[in-house]
C-alpha cells in the first residue's frame, strides 16, 4: 500500500508567537526570528508514530527534507522521495508541486500536516481524484479537512488502509483571505472539496439497529426540501456537499463554490454575486437554502458572504431554510451554530432557535448565535 | 498447609472459549436428535401417501440440509456456545447503561414455565384461562397505580412496540378530534430513546429534534420555539439516557398541552423513580413501561420481552383489542371496541413475561418498590463518585448535581493523552469477565460509556467494576498496547470486519459463506 | 413473623442498612432524599403506592401464583385442536433447557466477544433457516409473523418505488389489522377475492387489480385457512410480469414437504417462527422471520439486525458481527426505517435448536405425519353428519369443518366440546361472515388416531 505525506514546515509557525497565519517570506523571516519551532513536523511525527507498526506494508512518499522526509526518517520509514528542495524556505509552490506528483504514483492516501493554507494548495493540485487527511498543525482551521488531532489521524489512516469501515467524504477547503485579515477584514473563501476518509460511529449504535449511511441521509435531506419547494419562488443555494445533494437529485447544475438561484424547474443564475442576487430577488418571493460550512458551524459569513445582510433583510429570515447531517450538529457538542453576516442587525435577526432540516420530515430545532 | 491467597482484582478470568465449529460442520450423516411419533397404520391405510399428492411445482424433493446431529451434541453445543455468552448471572452487567439489567429472580422463571402457561392456547375458552387473564389485570392495576394512569394495555411485544402503540393512539386521538392532517409533528428529544422518533416517522410523523442546552438538559427554549398547532406530541424520556432528570417537566408538558398537543411519557428509565415521582403527577397523557427493564424479566439475547402503554382516561377507548376486563366475578377479554387501534402483535401480550413482572411487583410491594428505586439511584450516585476518582474519564453536564437512574460517563481525556478509545476499554473489560457497550446512538458526548448500576448489584460489585476501569484506565497510560489488542482472555480474537461492508464478501448464512469464500 | 426491623431484601443487595448507611456517607449525603433533590416538590408522589401487600417470602410467592395458574386448564389437560397462527407442535426437552440456561436467558446486547454465543447461535438460527428456505438471507427474529409481513410489504414498497400492494383475501384478519396499521400511510393494501370453493386466489381478481402502481403481491402457502395455494408459480410469475414483488408468508415447519417460495418465484419470504420449539406461552411465543436472496439491494432494505461469519486474526477462529450495519439503499421516503428494538431472539436461537434436533429426516417425516393426519382428520370429519369439509384440494395442518348444515352455531358446538373436554376449532363466523357457521381445525403431529377418532366421535354425539 502506498501512502504520501507532505508536511507544511512553516505552518503553525505565526500562530504561537502571536502573528496570524505564516504564507508570505517576510512573515516567515520574522516568525523565526521570534524564536518559532516548526510545529507541523512534530504533529506529522505523532501521526506517523501510529502508523509505524505498519511500516513493513507500507510505501511512503514524500519531499525531501523538511518537507516529510526528515520526520519519515524519524519514525522508522524508509521513504520514496519525490523532488528536491535546495532552498531552506518553503512557500505555497512546493506544496502545489509535491501534491501534483503524488497524483502519478498513484496512492491510497495522501497525509498532510499543515492548516488552511496548506489545504488549499493540496487542493489546487489534487481537487477529489486522491483520499486526502489533514494532520492539524496551523493556526487557521476552518477548513473540514483534518482529523480532530494528529493521533487520530494516524488512526483514521491506519483503518483506511486495512481496510476497516471508513467511508470517504467530501469535505470543505476554506481558507482566509489573508491580506485583508491582517489589515481587520475578515473574508473567506470556499475554495472546493478534498475527499477525506472519516470513521462513521457506527459501533456506537447498538439501539438503532439500521443507521442509514450518509450519502442517503443527504438524499433524504434533499428529498424534503424538493417536497415543498413551491412553484413560482426563487431558492437561492448556498455552496456544500448537502445542498448540492439537492441539486443533484433535481439534475439541476450546480456551482462547486458559488451561490446558485433555481426555480423548481431549473436554474436561474449560477455563481451569482451579491449585486445580482439583490436584481434577481427584487419582488421575487425567495427562499434561501444554506448549510454550515467548514468545521466550525457557520451558516453564514464563511464561503457564502454572497448571501449578504441585503439579500437577507430582503428575502425575510422566515424564508431561510438550514440543512445539515446530525452529526454536523452533534459534532459541535452543544455550541450553537454561529451566523456571522458583516451585521451585527442582521446577526441578531437570525440569532435564537430555528429548525434544521436533517432528513426526511426530520428537523432539529437548534440554537443560532453570532 | 499454606493459606490460598486472597483473589486479587481485578480477577484472573478467562471467558470460556470452545473453539466451536458451526453447527453445519458438526453434521454426522444419518443422526437422529429427537423421533416424532409414527404414523399409525389405520391413518396410512385411509389416505395414503398425502405428500405425493402435492403439486410438483409445489413438493420438496430434497430433503432440506440441515445438520444430523444426535441428541447430545446438540446439547453439547449449544451449551458451549451459552458458556460463551455473559449475561446477568455471571457478570456484574451494570455496563449496558439504560437497559437496567437487573436481576430476574429465578422462581419467576420457574413458575413461567409450568404447562398452566406454557401449554395455554390464546384461544382457549375464557373459563379455562381465568388464572392467566387475572395475573394481567392484577398486573394493570398495578402499573396504573405506579404510574397514576388510567388504563394500561400490555399487548406489546417490548419497549419500542409499546412506544409505537402510544404513537398510533395519539394519531387516533387527533384524528377523531379532525385535526389528524393539522398535527403532523411528534417532538421529542436527543437523548430520548431513538424509537420515540423512529416510531413517530413510521407513523407518517414529521420529527422535529431538540438538543440540550450546555447543562444537558432538554432546552426549553428550543422546546417553546418548537410547538405549534401542527404538535400531535412530545415523546421525551426522564430521566433521559444521560441519567439526568428534567427539573423543569412540568414547562415542557404545559408547552405542550397550551398548543392542544399530548404528553407521551417514555419511561424506560423508570427504575430510579419508582414511588417517587409518576406521568401522572408530571401532566402527562401517556406512558409506557418496559416490563423486561424496571419490572425485572430478562432481556433474552434480545427478546422477547414485554411492553406495557398506559394512558389517560381520555385515551382509553383508543387502546389496542382486546383489552383485559373483570366484571367482579370473572376475566374476560373486551374485543367490542370500535375506536380501538386494532392489534399490536397477535394475540394478548407476552403473558410469561406479565407473569415475572406481577411476581416481582408481588414480592416486593410498594415499601420494596421504593427500595428498588432508592438504591439504585444510591449505587448510581457512589458508582459516579467512584468512577470520577479515575484519572481521565468525566461525566458531563449537570456538574455537580446528582443523577438518577444511570450516568453517561466520556472518557475523552483519558482518550486524547493515550490514544485509547472507549469501545476498546470495553473490548478489554472482556478480559477481566465483565463487558459495556459503548453507548449508543446519538454520537454527541465524545468516546462514551454509560453504565446503570441498578439496585441489584452490592456494593463489593460495584467496587470490583470499578476496579477494573481502573485497572484498564492505568494500563491505557501504561502500556495502551494491551487494550489496543484485546480482548485477549475472550472467546476468540480480533475479528476481522472487512468483509460485513462488502457485497460479495458478507456471508449472512453458512450456505452463503461455502459458496464466497475460497 | 415479626417485621418491624427495616427489611432486607434479598433482590437488593445493598438495602443492608449498615451498607446504605456507610455507601451514603461515601457521597456525603445524609439521606437518599438529597439524592432526588432535582425533582421538584410539585410533581413528586405523595404517600404509598397503593399495592398490595407484599409476599417477602419465595414460598408464599410460589403459592400465590400457583393458586393463579392453577385456575387454568391447558392443552396438556384437554384434547385440543385449535390453531390458527398459534400451534401445539410438541416442544424437545433441548429447546427448552437450552432456553433456560442463565447466559442466553439474562444476556442482552454484548458484543461480539463476550457475547460471541448469542452471535453465533443466531447466525446458526439463521443459516439453518436459510436451508429450509433456500435462501441466503435470513434476519435476526423481529417481534412476530404479523410484523415480518409488514416489514416485507414495506420493503417491497421502497424496492420497487410503488405503494400499492395486493393481499390474498384468506389472510387472517388479525395480521390483515396489523398489516394495514403497519404499512399505512405508505402503502395502499387491496384484498385479493378467493375462489369459493378451495380459498385459493382468484385470478380473475388479480389481473383486475394489478397495476404499474403494484409494489408486491401477498400470499400465504399454506393459507391462514389451511389450503395449499397451488397457482403459486402462476401468482408470482404475473406479478413479476407486472414489475411487483412476489411476498409469501409460510409456516417455517411445512418446509419438509413443501417447496420454499423461491422455488416458485417468491422474492420475499416472511413468516413466524412459534412452531419451531417454542410453546404456545398463551400467545406470548412468537418470533418473525424474513428472507431474501443475496442482493444488496434487497440486504440494504432490511430494518432488523443480520449477523455474519468471518474470521479472527487467528488462523481457524470463526469471528461474528453485524453485516450492513449501515444501511446504503435509497429509502427516500423512510430512511427511519422502522422501529426495531428487543424482538425475539431468544426463540431464534430455541428455532435453531429445534431444526438441529429435528435434521432433515425429521422435517420431512414431521411434514409428512402432519399431512397425513390432516388428510385423516378431514376424511373422517366430513363423514359426519351435519358436516362438510368446504374447501376441497390439499391442506396441511388446518382446515375450515363447515358446521352450517348441522343448524348449531360453531360457538354452541365448542362448549358442547369444551363440556366433554375438548377444545374446538377456532370459530371463523365473525372473521370470515360469509363462510356461516365455520370453524378453523388444527391437527399436528401431536393428535394421535384415536384422539382424530375421538374427536369425530364426539361431533356426531353433539351434532346429533
Amino acid at each position: 500500500m502506498r501512502i504520501g505525506l507532505i508536511v507544511n514546515p512553516i505552518a503553525g509557525i505565526g500562530g504561537r508567537v502571536g502573528l496570524k497565519g505564516s504564507d508570505g517570506a517576510e512573515i516567515q523571516h520574522l516568525a523565526f526570528e521570534l524564536g518559532a519551532e516548526p510545529l507541523s513536523n512534530l504533529r506529522a511525527a505523532s501521526a506517523l508514530e501510529v502508523l509505524s507498526p505498519l511500516r513493513e506494508t507500507l510505501e511512503l512518499f514524500t519531499p525531501t527534507g523538511l518537507m516529510g522526509e526528515d520526520v519519515a526518517r524519524q519514525k522508522g520509514f524508509i521513504p520514496h522521495l519525490i523532488g528536491s528542495l535546495p532552498q531552506d524556505t518553503t512557500t505555497a509552490e512546493d506544496t502545489r508541486q509535491a501534491a501534483l506528483a503524488m497524483l502519478d504514483i498513484p496512492l491510497e492516501l495522501l497525509l498532510f500536516a499543515g492548516g488552511d493554507g496548506t489545504a488549499r494548495d493540496i487542493y489546487t493540485s489534487v481537487n477529489t481524484k486522491l483520499p486526502v487527511l489533514g494532520i492539524p498543525a496551523g493556526v487557521k482551521i476552518q477548513s473540514a479537512v483534518f482529523a480532530t488531532n494528529p493521533r487520530s489521524a494516524g488512526e483514521i489512516a491506519a483503518a483506511y488502509l486495512r481496510g476497516e469501515r471508513i467511508h470517504l467524504r467530501e469535505s470543505e477547503v476554506i481558507d482566509l483571505d489573508e491580506d485583508s485579515y491582517r489589515t481587520g477584514l475578515f473574508t473567506t473563501r470556499l475554495y472546493g472539496y478534498l475527499a477525506v476518509p472519516y470513521r462513521p460511529h457506527l459501533l456506537q449504535s447498538r439501539k438503532v439497529p439500521t443507521p442509514a449511511a450518509e450519502s442517503v441521509r443527504m438524499q433524504a435531506i434533499a428529498s424534503d426540501v424538493i417536497e415543498n419547494m413551491q412553484a413560482g419562488w426563487y431558492y437561492i443555494l448556498g455552496p456544500g456537499t448537502t445542498t448540492r445533494a439537492i441539486t443533484t437529485q433535481l439534475g439541476f447544475p450546480k456551482t462547486l463554490v458559488g451561490v446558485d438561484v433555481y426555480t423548481r424547474e431549473g436554474a436561474v443564475a449560477l455563481d451569482v454575486s451579491e449585486s445580482r442576487l439583490l436584481q434577481l430577488i427584487n419582488k421575487q418571493p425567495t427562499k434561501i437554502i444554506v448549510t454550515p460550512i467548514g468545521g466550525q458551524g457557520f451558516i453564514f459569513g464563511r464561503g457564502n458572504q454572497q448571501i449578504s445582510p441585503n439579500v437577507i433583510r430582503m428575502v425575510g429570515t422566515e424564508n431561510i431554510i438550514i440543512v445539515s447531517l446530525a452529526e454536523k450538529l452533534n459534532a459541535l457538542q452543544g455550541e450553537p451554530l454561529l451566523v456571522d453576516t458583516g451585521e451585527p442587525e442582521v446577526d441578531k435577526l437570525l440569532a435564537g432557535y430555528l429548525p434544521i432540516v436533517v432528513g426526511y420530515r426530520e428537523k432539529v430545532v437548534y440554537r443560532i448565535a453570532f | 498447609m499454606k493459606a490460598v491467597s486472597p483473589k486479587p482484582l481485578p480477577r484472573r478470568f478467562h471467558q470460556a472459549s470452545w473453539d466451536e465449529p458451526v453447527i453445519f460442520e458438526l453434521s454426522q450423516p444419518g443422526a437422529r436428535g429427537v423421533l416424532i411419533p409414527p404414523v399409525e397404520p389405520a391413518i396410512l391405510q385411509e389416505v395414503g401417501n398425502v405428500t405425493a399428492t402435492i403439486p410438483e411445482s409445489l413438493r420438496r424433493t430434497t430433503p432440506p440440509p440441515l445438520p444430523e446431529m444426535s441428541q447430545v451434541h446438540v446439547l453439547r453445543h449449544f451449551a458451549r456456545l451459552s458458556q460463551e455468552n455473559l449475561g446477568v448471572d455471571l457478570n456484574i452487567d451494570i455496563g449496558q447503561g439504560t437497559c437496567t439489567m437487573k436481576y430476574s429472580p429465578k422462581v419467576n422463571d420457574q413458575l413461567a414455565r409450568s404447562p398452566k402457561l406454557t401449554d395455554l392456547h390464546p384461544l382457549q375458552d375464557e373459563s379455562t384461562v381465568q388464572g392467566i387473564l387475572e395475573v394481567m389485570w392484577r398486573l394493570e392495576q398495578m402499573l396504573k397505580e405506579i404510574s397514576g394512569m388510567d388504563r394500561f394495555s400490555l399487548q406489546p411485544g417490548a419497549g419500542s412496540a409499546a412506544i409505537y402503540t402510544n404513537m398510533a393512539m395519539v394519531r387516533a386521538y387527533h384524528k377523531s378530534r379532525g385535526e389528524g392532517d393539522q398535527r403532523n409533528q411528534v417532538i421529542t428529544t436527543i437523548f430520548s430513546h431513538p424509537s420515540n422518533a423512529a416510531c413517530a416517522k413510521v407513523g407518517g410523523y414529521e420529527i422535529i429534534t431538540i438538543y440540550p442546552d450546555p447543562d444537558g438538559y432538554p432546552d426549553l427554549s428550543a422546546l417553546q420555539a418548537s410547538v405549534s398547532e401542527h404538535t400531535a406530541a412530545l415523546f421525551i424520556t426522564n430521566p433521559e439516557d444521560t441519567g439526568i432528570f428534567n427539573p423543569r417537566i412540568e414547562q415542557f408538558v404545559t408547552a405542550v398541552h397550551e398548543v392542544g398537543g399530548l404528553c407521551v411519557y417514555d419511561q424506560a428509565n423508570a427504575n430510579g423513580i419508582l414511588g417517587i415521582t409518576r406521568a401522572r403527577e408530571a401532566g402527562f397523557d401517556m406512558c409506557h413501561f418496559n416490563l423486561h427493564k424496571t419490572f425485572s424479566t430478562p432481556h433474552g439475547c434480545g427478546g422477547p420481552a414485554a411492553g406495557a402503554s398506559g394512558v389517560s382516561a381520555a385515551l382509553a377507548m383508543f387502546l389496542p383489542t382486546p383489552t383485559v376486563e373483570f366484571d367482579g366475578h370473572r376475566y374476560y377479554l373486551d374485543f367490542d371496541r370500535p375506536h380501538s387501534i386494532g392489534k399490536i402483535r397477535p394475540w394478548y401480550g407476552v403473558a410469561q413475561n406479565i407473569l415475572k413482572a406481577y411476581a416481582w411487583i408481588m414480592s416486593l410491594g410498594a415499601d420494596g418498590l421504593r427500595e428498588v428505586a432508592e438504591i439504585a439511584v444510591l449505587n448510581n450516585n457512589y458508582l459516579l463518585k467512584k468512577v470520577l476518582e479515575i484519572h481521565g474519564v468525566s461525566a458531563p453536564y449537570a456538574k455537580g448535581r446528582r443523577r438518577i437512574e444511570q450516568v453517561r460517563y466520556s472518557w475523552e481525556q483519558l482518550s486524547s493523552e493515550t490514544g485509547v478509545h472507549s469501545e476498546e476499554i470495553g473490548y478489554r473489560a472482556a478480559d477481566f469477565g465483565t463487558h459495556y457497550w459503548t453507548s449508543h446512538h446519538p454520537y454527541i458526548v465524545p468516546e462514551p460509556m454509560t453504565l446503570e448500576p441498578t439496585e441489584s448489584y452490592s456494593q463489593a460489585d460495584l467496587d470490583e467494576y470499578v476496579a477494573i476501569l481502573k485497572h484498564i484506565a492505568d494500563e491505557a497510560y501504561n502500556s495502551p498496547a494491551t487494550i489496543h489488542t484485546a480482548p485477549h482472555n475472550s472467546t476468540c480474537h480480533r475479528i476481522n470486519q472487512a468483509s460485513y461492508d462488502n457485497p460479495d464478501e458478507w456471508a449472512i448464512t453458512w450456505r452463503a459463506y461455502k459458496r464466497k469464500v475460497k | 413473623m415479626s417485621r418491624n426491623k427495616p427489611i432486607v431484601y434479598p433482590y437488593i443487595p445493598n438495602s443492608i442498612p449498615a451498607n446504605k448507611e456507610e455507601m451514603l456517607r461515601e457521597i456525603n449525603a445524609s439521606s437518599v432524599d438529597e439524592l432526588y433533590a432535582d425533582i421538584p416538590e410539585g410533581i413528586r408522589f405523595k404517600g404509598k403506592l397503593n399495592l398490595p401487600e407484599p409476599l417477602l417470602a419465595e414460598a408464599e410467592l410460589v403459592r400465590h401464583i400457583e393458586g393463579l395458574l392453577g385456575k387454568n386448564i391447558s392443552t396438556r389437560e384437554k384434547l385440543s385442536f385449535l390453531g390458527a397462527g398459534c400451534y401445539q407442535h410438541y416442544v424437545p426437552a433441548v429447546c427448552d433447557e437450552i432456553n433456560a440456561r442463565g447466559e442466553f436467558l439474562t444476556a442482552y446486547a454484548g458484543e461480539t466477544y463476550e457475547d460471541k454465543g448469542r452471535f453465533q447461535a443466531l447466525f446458526e438460527y439463521q443459516s439453518m433457516m436459510g436451508e429450509l428456505l433456500n435462501m441466503d438471507v435470513v434476519n435476526v427474529p423481529n417481534y412476530d409473523g404479523f410484523q415480518a409481513a409488514g416489514t416485507a410489504l414495506l420493503m417491497a414498497g421502497r424496492i420497487t418505488g410503488r405503494n400499492e400492494v395486493l393481499i390474498c383475501g384468506t389472510i387472517g384478519r388479525d395480521k390483515l389489522s396489523k398489516v394495514c396499521d403497519y404499512i399505512d400511510p405508505h402503502l395502499k393494501p387491496m384484498l385479493l377475492n378467493y375462489q369459493p370453493d378451495c380459498g385459493m386466489v382468484d385470478s380473475a381478481d388479480l389481473k383486475a387489480k394489478i397495476s404499474a402502481h403494484t409494489a408486491a403481491v401477498y400470499f400465504e402457502n399454506p393459507s391462514y385457512l389451511g389450503f395449499i395455494e397451488t397457482q403459486a408459480a402462476e401468482i408470482s410469475e404475473f406479478a413479476h410480469q407486472n414489475g411487483a414483488l412476489c411476498v409469501v408468508g409460510v409456516d417455517p415447519i411445512s418446509l419438509g414437504v413443501l417447496n420454499p417460495p423461491i422455488e416458485y418465484g417468491g422474492d420475499i419470504v416472511c413468516g413466524d417462527i412459534q412452531s419451531l420449539g417454542i410453546h404456545m406461552w398463551f400467545g406470548g411465543g412468537h418470533g418473525g422471520f424474513i428472507a431474501t436472496r443475496d442482493d444488496p439491494v434487497f440486504v440494504m432494505e432490511f430494518p432488523s439486525r443480520l449477523f455474519g461469519i468471518s474470521s479472527t486474526v487467528v488462523e481457524g477462529e470463526y469471528g461474528f458481527g453485524d453485516v450492513a450495519y449501515e444501511r446504503t439503499s435509497f429509502a427516500l421516503r423512510e430512511e427511519g426505517k422502522e422501529w426495531v428494538g428487543t424482538a425475539s431472539a431468544l426463540w431464534g436461537i430455541t428455532a435453531g435448536v429445534y431444526l438441529a434436533l429435528m435434521g432433515p429426516q425429521g422435517m420431512v417425516e414431521l411434514g409428512e405425519s402432519i399431512m397425513q393426519r390432516t388428510a385423516y382428520s378431514i376424511k373422517k370429519l366430513s363423514r359426519v353428519p351435519g358436516v362438510k369439509i368446504p374447501f376441497d384440494g390439499i391442506h396441511f395442518k388446518e382446515f375450515i369443518v363447515d358446521f352450517n348444515g348441522s343448524g348449531q352455531t360453531v360457538k354452541s358446538i365448542n362448549k358442547a366440546l369444551l363440556e366433554r373436554g375438548i377444545f374446538g376449532g377456532k370459530d371463523l363466523s365473525f372473521e370470515f361472515p360469509s363462510l356461516g357457521q365455520c370453524a378453523l381445525y388444527a391437527i399436528t403431529e401431536i393428535h394421535t388416531q384415536a384422539d382424530i377418532d375421538r374427536l369425530a366421535a364426539t361431533l356426531q354425539e353433539v351434532l346429533r
